[in-house]
């Protein structure tokens, strides 16, 4: 290390004197980074698992999901169990890379002021939802989770729900041109049990879970929406198929 | 370039230039902050030997595993692995146990199957069934005597394996009609066959017309689920209507709105969930909760 | 104001007229989208764009106005410095409240949940109060200080004529129109990235022009040298602008509907998003705010900064580094194992390259430190770069996957956030900001130096109790997640670690009032001393040399 600062540097000479190759240095210093982490996970195939059953959300549940995004509730609750053991016997099976695989954007969280709710799809009933959602504390009583009466009274705005199929689409979610084209046929078809759609909604989502969510028939509330986006949460993969020591799964 | 500056204060020179005002002393990286430096990439170098940490370039596949290489994933089921080795000795005791009598009277098993069913409720059940399982509206308080399906070991432990009205195949399964929602009675029969009802519980100061036509509706209706007095029918869930212990709740409005949408409570089911020998822990711990009944008593066809 | 060299400067005009078109095409759209747009929010945010490209508009009219535009004739463009500074107290003074809010909600939803009200929920709230104080309060702190910085240490006046102006306003209209959003709930979805597209879209165009007037003034420069701060602001624009633009890459669901899908998903999402997220830490809230320090630190105690040679190393590193450290954020998630360990690696390589700046900034002192008794600016300073100090060795900590699989998820985060966020960043900022009002508006130094101890011990005192509610706090929420009783089985249910959470949060919330009284009185004392007579204060400020510009 030079003591003499009389003599120039390469730095005083290059980079402190010209602010464009300072910037370059700049930009070329932060690229490598996020290139090497970044990059890899698009093209390695380990990255994401093969497992059977992720299906991409039906227009309902896509809906459903908004509405979750709209009111923040990623704030409070994650949706990444993580693959240690009291989290795997609290919430359930470990997320897999694949489940989130058609969320755009992702919902893993970052804070759990309440629970995680990965597979929290079929633990408790709809019932149990709209009453918690309109009132926590009426079934938790020391919950400090807001309430969120408004939304059964929201009526569903799903206009625009073909398009966001087909952009989704578009980015590679695999919706049939058929999915796109009925996607409100189908919307509807999965608040009725005894809808015609019935058989063409389970058909293009198999699994997809047909009822009306928020115990009222007459409209289509952001209710119905939330809750059947929340009763999907985690029940789409086959977990049989799947096995943790298997060498495509080792990442 | 720069003329010499020497700093007053600590008498070092300084870089020479300044900016507004300000200059810089040259002094040398700290030795200290270099060798913690140093280490921390030492360090990293090491755990990346070890441990999975580089991809592989574009056009290829994989990633350097590590001489040790590891596993969260594999981690985590060796880890359940040891849990349920810790616990097996217990469980297969439990799989074999056929009643709470079995459970009661082997104490280590009992104080066992107490504690994994404590446990299992407050992460399960209570969030529906309340922390001291006294149930909240629509949810049945488990402390009482009253059951909807039968209170013995055998029935609780078929409702928690397959739930009431879950998407399980082989659910508890019932369905009182909206007699309201579905335009089945009028306005006028429900509040009737209301007042009816909440006369079979001692409520007093009713009109007696309307008592008597609430009776034939009720006749006509209801018995064939809540039973000709009224006091249920386990074999299909139906609440005693008699006991004034109300799921839904037992004001006028609340009866009658039981009766105008038909309720229709859903139990999930725990089977798959939850390991077998867990669901039978917590079933005698539901069971000691107070109301356990024995199994002879369940099997009549009509509630108490 | 004008000074003895000061001349005035006739503008070329194609400023004005460049931004006089981005504001009519904007106002085009912006109709269009009141008019056509495909949900409520949209139509809303229409309307609140067309007031505001419309009143935009009138600005550059009026800049021009009488016989052509004249600008500002001090030797320094410092109005628009003035309006950050006002800007960056009131932003301040926003972000905290709704974070006392937010507190108070977590310690009791029932009383501050407003029933008629319900989109005034915590999870709107809450990104509300990320962003007002992250972008609104810092980003302007960070805007209004590298104008001032660029101009004092380059020699030379902003760059670009009216397009620092379109600069300031430019990013006050992205924070109105992210914020309201929030409200009405037009959000991305993740986290510090929240805004929709076409907010995003605004802020790269303005991000731009920040970019250029940055370095169209350090061209312009009369200084052979581009001082250290510049390397810091520097490198924060440049990195935020990289980073905004890949992780905001989306497609909208209408070009007038106020929702878009993500081009990335699922895992590669959030590695982009917390390359982002963890860079918006690095780059945002510490190189921006370094750059902040190398300047007030020396300026303020007249010394001369402790080491270049530490300046140049740990710059250069701490750039190098801090961008693949994201990946702590997520660890033991679904993310690959190889990607974690890179990001603990390189967050614990962090730690000294990050530690290179507190000891520049303390050593500083060195020679000065009866200041610290003497002057609550330096004080403040001071403590500022110790929280710094604090916050760079608990995360690279933190970044320890088994710390944080304990760590993770709980206010132990938010505990480390606030440590960084209040301690460094709020200290830093409020400290520049006393050094620039006497300097800015020429007065003898602020209007109540006891005002600013007051304000110094509230705020410490209030950091104090935040996290000290909140490492308790998280710490006994991570082991009772993973406590088990003697017979194996899961000790406690989760409502019980949320009630366990209770008097933690009142303590937080009593420490959050405390730092917003700080500011308020900070607020008020600023506002003394813009319109009042402070010949009398106590708090005298070495006057700004008057440089006079080499030819
Ligand atoms: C202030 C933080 C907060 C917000 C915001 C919040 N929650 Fe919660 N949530 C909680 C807490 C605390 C609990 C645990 C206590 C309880 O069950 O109410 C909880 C529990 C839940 C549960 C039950 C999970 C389980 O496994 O027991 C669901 C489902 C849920 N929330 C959904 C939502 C949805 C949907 C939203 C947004 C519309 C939301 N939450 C917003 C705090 C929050
Ligand atoms: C979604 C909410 C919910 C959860 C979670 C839940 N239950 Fe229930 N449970 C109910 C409802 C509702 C009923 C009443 C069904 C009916 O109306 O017939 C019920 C009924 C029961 C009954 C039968 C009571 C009777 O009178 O026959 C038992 C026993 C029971 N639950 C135990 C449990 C246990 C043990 C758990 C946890 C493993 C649990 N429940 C979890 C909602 C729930
Ligand atoms: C097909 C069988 C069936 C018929 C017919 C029926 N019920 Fe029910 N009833 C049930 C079941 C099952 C439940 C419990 C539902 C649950 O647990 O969610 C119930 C619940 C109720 C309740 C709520 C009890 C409480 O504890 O809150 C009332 C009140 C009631 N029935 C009244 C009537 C009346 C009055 C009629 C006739 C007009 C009637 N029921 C006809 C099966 C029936
Ligand atoms: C060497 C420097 C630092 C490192 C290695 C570091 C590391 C970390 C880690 C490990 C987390 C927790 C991630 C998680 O578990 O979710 C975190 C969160 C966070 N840190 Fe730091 N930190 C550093 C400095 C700072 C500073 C100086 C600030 C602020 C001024 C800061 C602000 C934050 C914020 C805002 C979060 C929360 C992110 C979220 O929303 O989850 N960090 N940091
Ligand atoms: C009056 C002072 C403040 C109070 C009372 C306060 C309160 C809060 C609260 C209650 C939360 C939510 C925590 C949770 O979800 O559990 C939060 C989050 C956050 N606050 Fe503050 N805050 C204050 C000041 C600040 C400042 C000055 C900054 C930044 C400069 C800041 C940055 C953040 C960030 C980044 C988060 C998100 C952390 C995460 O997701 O991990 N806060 N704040
Ligand atoms: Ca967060
Ligand atoms: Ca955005
Ligand atoms: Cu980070």
């Amino acid at each position: 290390m030079a003591d003499t600062p009389q003599k120039p540097s390469f730095h005083q000479k290059f980079f402190e004197k010209n602010s464009l190759i300072l910037t370059l240095g700049v930009v070329v210093t932060i690229s490598i980074g996020g290139i090497v982490e970044i990059a890899p996970l698009f093209y390695l195939n380990s990255t994401i698992e093969e497992v059977e059953g992720v299906r991409p959300y039906t227009p309902l549940e896509l809906m459903g999901r908004q509405i979750y995004m709209r009111e923040g509730c990623y704030n409070c609750h994650s949706q990444m169990i993580r693959p240690l053991r009291d989290e795997v016997e609290r919430y359930g099976h470990y997320s897999l890379a694949a489940e989130s695989m058609y969320d755009r954007p992702f919902q893993w969280g970052s804070k759990r002021t309440g629970p995680d709710l990965a597979r929290v799809g079929g633990r408790y009933s709809d019932e149990w939802h709209r009453d918690h959602l309109i009132h926590p504390q009426s079934v938790v009583p020391e919950s400090i989770m807001p309430p969120y009466a408004f939304l059964q009274d929201a009526v569903l705005d799903y206009s625009t729900i073909t398009a966001h199929l087909r952009v989704n689409q578009f980015l590679g979610v695999p919706y049939s041109d058929e999915a796109v084209e009925n996607a409100v046929a189908d919307l509807e078809a999965q608040v009725d049990e005894f809808s015609s759609g019935y058989d063409d909604l389970i058909a293009r989502y198999p699994g997809a879970q047909i009822r009306n969510f928020d115990g009222n028939a007459e409209v289509i509330t952001e209710m119905d929406a939330l809750i059947a986006y929340l009763q999907v949460l985690g029940t789409m993969v086959d977990f049989s198929t799947y096995s943790p020591d298997a060498e495509a799964n080792q990442r | 370039m720069s003329e010499k500056h020497i700093d007053q204060e600590t008498g070092t020179e300084t870089t020479g230039h300044e900016w507004d005002g300000i200059r810089e002393l040259d002094n040398p990286l700290p030795r200290w902050w270099l060798w913690i430096f140093y280490a921390c990439i030492a360090w990293s170098v090491v755990y990346w030997v070890l441990m999975p940490a580089w991809p592989a370039p574009p056009g290829m596949q994989g990633f350097t595993e590590g001489v040790v290489g590891n596993s969260e994933r594999v981690n985590v089921a060796e880890d359940m692995q040891a849990l349920q080795a810790s616990r097996s000795e217990f469980f297969t005791r439990l799989d074999a146990a056929e009643s709470y009598d079995a459970i009661e009277s082997d104490p280590a098993l009992f104080r066992f199957a107490l504690a994994a069913g404590e446990s299992n409720f407050a992460n399960f059940c209570a969030t529906c069934h309340g922390a001291g399982a006294q149930g909240f509206t629509g949810y049945p308080n488990l402390n009482d005597d009253v059951w909807l399906w039968g209170g013995s070991f055998n029935d609780i432990r078929t409702t928690l394996l397959y739930g009431i009205r879950s998407d399980h195949a082989e659910t508890r399964y019932s369905q009182m009609p909206a007699y309201g929602a579905d335009g089945l009675l009028s306005r006028e029969q429900i509040r009737n066959v209301r007042d009816y009802v909440l006369s079979l519980s001692g409520g007093t100061g009713f009109d007696a017309a309307a008592l008597s036509a609430g009776a034939e509706v009720f006749a006509s209706q209801c018995a064939t689920c809540h039973g000709d007095n009224g006091m249920g029918d386990r074999t299909q869930g139906a609440p005693d209507l008699t006991d004034a212990i109300w799921l839904y709740g037992g004001s006028p409005e609340q009866v009658e709105n039981s009766i105008w949408r038909g309720p229709f409570g859903v139990m999930p089911a725990w089977e798959g969930r939850l390991d077998d020998p867990v669901i039978t822990a917590l079933t005698a711990y539901v069971y000691s909760l107070g109301g356990g009944e024995a199994e002879t008593a369940a099997e009549g066809a009509a509630g108490e | 104001m004008s000074q003895a060299t000061a001349m005035p400067v006739k503008s070329s005009g194609l400023d004005g007229m460049l931004i006089g078109l981005i504001c009519i095409l904007g106002a085009f759209w912006s109709l269009m989208a009141a008019a056509r747009g495909v949900d409520p929010q949209m139509v809303a945010h229409g309307w609140l764009m067309l007031g505001g490209f419309i009143i935009g508009l009138v600005l550059v009219v009026n800049a021009y106005s009488a016989n052509g535009r004249v600008e500002e004739t001090g030797l320094y463009h410092d109005n628009v410095i003035k309006a950050g500074a006002i800007a960056t107290m009131f932003w301040a003074v926003v972000g905290l409240l709704v974070g006392v809010v937010i507190a108070l909600q977590l310690a009791w939803p029932n009383i501050f949940y407003f029933e008629q009200f319900g989109f005034l929920n915590f999870g709107r709230l809450r990104p509300l109060h990320t962003s007002a104080v992250i972008f609104a309060f810092g980003g302007n702190a960070l805007i209004a200080t590298s104008f001032y910085v660029v101009q004092r240490t380059s020699r030379a006046r902003l760059a670009g004529g009216l397009w620092p102006w379109f600069v300031f306003w430019g990013y006050q209209f992205f924070i109105v129109i992210a914020a309201s959003g929030y409200v009405m709930g037009v959000t991305q979805a993740q986290e510090y990235a929240e805004p929709e597209w076409y907010a995003d879209i605004w802020l790269t165009l303005v991000w731009v022009a920040y970019l250029m007037v940055f370095l169209g003034t350090l061209w312009k420069r009369k200084e052979p040298h581009i001082y250290v701060a510049n390397w810091f602001y520097l490198a924060f624009i440049v990195t935020i602008a990289v980073l905004h633009l890949v992780n905001n890459l989306s497609i909208p669901v209408d070009p007038f509907g106020s929702f878009s899908y993500r081009v990335f998903s699922g895992v590669q999402n959030a590695l982009t998003q917390w390359w982002y997220g963890h860079n918006a830490v690095g780059f945002f809230l510490t190189a921006g705010f370094l750059g902040i320090m190398y300047y007030f630190i020396p300026k303020r105690v007249e010394r001369p900064v402790y080491s270049y040679r530490l300046s140049i190393v740990h710059f250069w590193t701490l750039i190098f580094i801090y961008i693949w450290a994201g990946p702590h954020h997520l660890h033991y998630t679904a993310l690959p194992e190889w990607a974690q360990t890179l990001g603990m690696t390189f967050s614990v390589m962090l730690w000294m390259p990050s530690w290179g700046g507190m000891i520049n900034g303390l050593m500083t002192l060195s020679g000065a430190w009866d200041k610290l008794r003497t002057d609550p600016v330096v004080r403040m300073m001071v403590v500022s770069v110790a929280f710094y100090g604090m916050s760079t060795f608990e995360g690279p900590l933190m970044s320890i996957r088994a710390v944080n699989a304990l760590s993770h998820y709980t206010d132990w985060t938010i505990g480390h956030v606030h440590s960084g966020a209040l301690g460094w960043v709020g200290m830093i900022s409020f400290g520049a900001i006393y050094c620039m009002v006497p300097w800015l508006w020429k007065k003898k130094g602020m209007w109540s130096r006891a005002l600013i101890e007051w304000h110094f011990w509230l705020a410490t005192l209030g950091i104090l109790l935040y996290i000290a509610a909140m490492w308790p706090s998280g710490i006994t929420q991570g082991l009772m997640w993973r406590a088990y009783n003697d017979l194996g089985f899961l000790e406690y249910s989760f409502i019980e670690t949320v009630e366990a959470m209770h008097p933690y949060y009142i303590i937080r919330a009593g420490g959050g009032l405390l730092f917003l009284a700080g500011a308020i009185l900070m607020a008020f004392n600023m506002y003394k001393t813009i319109t009042g007579d402070v010949s009398e204060t106590e708090d005298e400020v070495t006057p700004q040399p008057r440089a006079i510009p080499a030819e």
